[in-house]
């Protein structure tokens, strides 16, 4: 049974252009879906509609999110903040922003788990020291009492992730949480990622342009262009047969490591064409 | 890579405690006024008029920085002038942030409706003359210090309702905000822990920038003579009366000026000071 289920979600800004079309997809408990697509395909907006963290400027047309079987479209804000405060988590894509440059890392670990959960803080506390000592942060009792800018960005992504972790959230957002991030670390935080995935069997909505990283996190896959969904695929079948032209062009460009002097393949330009008619973008 | 870092802290440190210490010395000698005045500030001795400050040829050694050309003696004035200034800086900057920072949050934080009504009133409020603005707004409710505060409260709450607004704008923007929300906190939680702390920084230097402004424009209506009753001792009224002497007795005028200027300084200079301790990245 899916954990999270997308149903033809529309999405535009106000008065403007169409963001997300007829977009459906599914996570199951402890399933690992990535989202790709190129930039301003839409992918951070539907980890965004899930979370309910839209900017004010975009409205959902139409469609259902269902969250453990409940539709969040229809709660009343309140509620739905509720529901998704204590069944999902953000890891966000630049460290050095999403941690409040003014309050000590302890808090910003620890408050959802007393406000939302009602934990004791000495609970939360012990559990939020845990969780560092899991995502490899070494002397995790200072770490809790300094400030944001005493950190490398390595390090801040690490408090990022056990804080995602810290609620036991059944389904994590991660919007590309490697961008921001140099090649060695990437690696790592990956890793990282991957193992505390399996480990808590969190369901994940992996956004990323990185088709590597899918390759190694994910088991499902959706491939969007211009805001709908041309692709739903096991990773395993995408990377052997892409059922879509876009999706088999967009594989197909993806530097080979085997091979350095091929040089880049880009998306061909009958490819986008046709792509463009069918989902009919401009 | 130590010394560079260590050569701007120093410096801020000074700073704020000259200005400071400079402030401080202001209210002990506002709370003590009665005690450290040598002479009643109102006290008028016609025969004693236009005396010059004590180093000067023809001084009274009984007033130090000389007295007026009613015989009032300068320092005791400028002593009692510090009362209405700092009471007037105080509790109209204090008023102007409460009511200009919580529109500025209000309109940057929760955008919307509340912006556009916030912003519009903004535009519109700073096409008026402010200087004008507070004659004419004296002049319809009567001189006094209510009259000031409110003045001054009313014409410059869009100072910091400008300011306010854009930072709450940037820091509503980050995705520490996101996390919060997804973490369950309502709007208002996050006004409060995670954008205010943020902004406060912003708030210290705009208030004590306020409290400077606040002194003038205090000085600036006692000038136009619609402050406090003329009697009462403000250091804008004694420069403005200095003014018509200053060929003869330049010491009226420049005494309560050279306090004055001093004072807006070291707000301004504390406010710099303040924002670099606050700041959490340059601390």
């Amino acid at each position: 049974m899916s954990f999270l289920s997308v149903r033809n979600l529309s999405a535009r800004v106000k008065g403007g252009g169409t963001l997300l079309r007829d977009v459906s997809l599914d996570v199951a408990v402890g399933e690992v879906r990535g989202l790709v697509g190129e930039s301003g395909a839409g992918k951070s907006m539907i980890g965004k509609a899930v979370l309910g963290i839209l900017p004010k400027a975009v409205e959902i047309t139409s469609g259902q999110i269902m969250l453990d079987g409940v539709d969040l479209l229809a709660l009343p804000p309140a509620q739905r903040r509720i529901k998704v405060g204590a069944t999902c988590a953000l890891i966000p894509q630049d460290p050095l922003t999403a941690l409040n440059p003014s309050r000590r890392i302890g808090p910003q670990i620890t408050d959802r788990l007393v406000d939302i959960l009602g934990w004791t803080r000495q609970r939360a506390e012990e559990r939020a020291l845990a969780l560092l000592g899991e995502v490899q942060i070494t002397d995790p009792t200072r770490v809790l009492r300094q400030y944001p800018h005493e950190l490398s960005g390595g390090m801040r992504q690490r408090i990022l992730i056990a804080s995602a972790f810290a609620a036991e959230p059944k389904l994590i957002v991660a919007d590309e949480p490697t961008t921001a991030l140099d090649v060695t670390v990437q690696k790592q935080i990956l890793k990282l990622i991957a193992a505390l995935q399996v480990r808590h069997g969190t369901a994940l909505l992996f956004v990323t342009h990185d088709l590597g990283v899918v390759s190694k996190v994910c088991q499902k896959l959706s491939v969007l262009y211009a805001g709908k969904v041309v692709e739903d695929s096991a990773v395993a079948d995408f990377f052997r047969a892409p059922k879509h032209p876009y999706s088999a062009a967009l594989l197909a460009a993806t530097p080979k490591y085997t091979d350095p002097l091929a040089g880049l393949q880009p998306v061909p330009e009958a490819v986008i064409a046709a792509v463009r008619a069918e989902v009919g973008h401009g | 890579m130590a010394d560079g870092r260590f050569e701007v802290r120093r410096k801020a440190g000074l700073r704020l405690w000259l200005s400071a210490a400079w402030l401080i010395l202001l209210v002990i000698v506002a709370l003590f006024a009665p005690y450290l005045a040598p002479k009643d500030p109102l006290e008028q001795d016609l025969f004693a008029g236009r005396l010059p400050p004590f180093w000067m040829q023809g001084a009274d050694a009984a007033f130090l920085l000389g007295t007026d050309s009613l015989g009032r003696d300068v320092l005791s004035r400028i002593i009692f002038g510090t009362r209405i200034a700092l009471t007037v800086a105080v509790i109209s900057a204090s008023l102007t942030c409460l009511v200009g920072a919580a529109l500025g949050l209000l309109a940057g934080f929760y955008r919307g409706w509340a912006d556009v009504v916030v912003s519009r009133f903004i535009d519109i409020w700073m096409a008026f003359p402010p200087v004008l603005f507070s004659i004419l707004l004296i002049a319809v409710i009567g001189p006094g210090l209510f009259s000031i505060i409110a003045a001054i409260v009313v014409i410059d709450w869009t100072r910091f309702a400008r300011v306010i607004r854009a930072e709450a704008m940037t820091q509503g923007a980050m995705d520490y905000v996101a996390s919060a929300r997804v973490a369950g906190r309502g709007r208002f939680g996050i006004l409060l822990r995670e954008i205010l702390p943020n902004v406060l920084p912003i708030i210290v230097v705009l208030l004590t920038l306020e409290m400077g402004i606040a002194v003038i424009v205090e000085a600036i209506l006692s000038f136009v003579n619609l402050s406090i009753s003329t009697d009462d001792p403000t250091w804008g009224g004694m420069i403005s009366e200095g003014r018509t002497s200053i060929h003869q007795a330049w010491w009226v005028l420049v005494f309560p000026l050279i306090t004055l200027f001093l004072t807006v300084l070291s707000f301004s200079q504390l406010g710099e000071g303040l924002k670099n301790r606050f700041d959490p990245v340059l601390r």
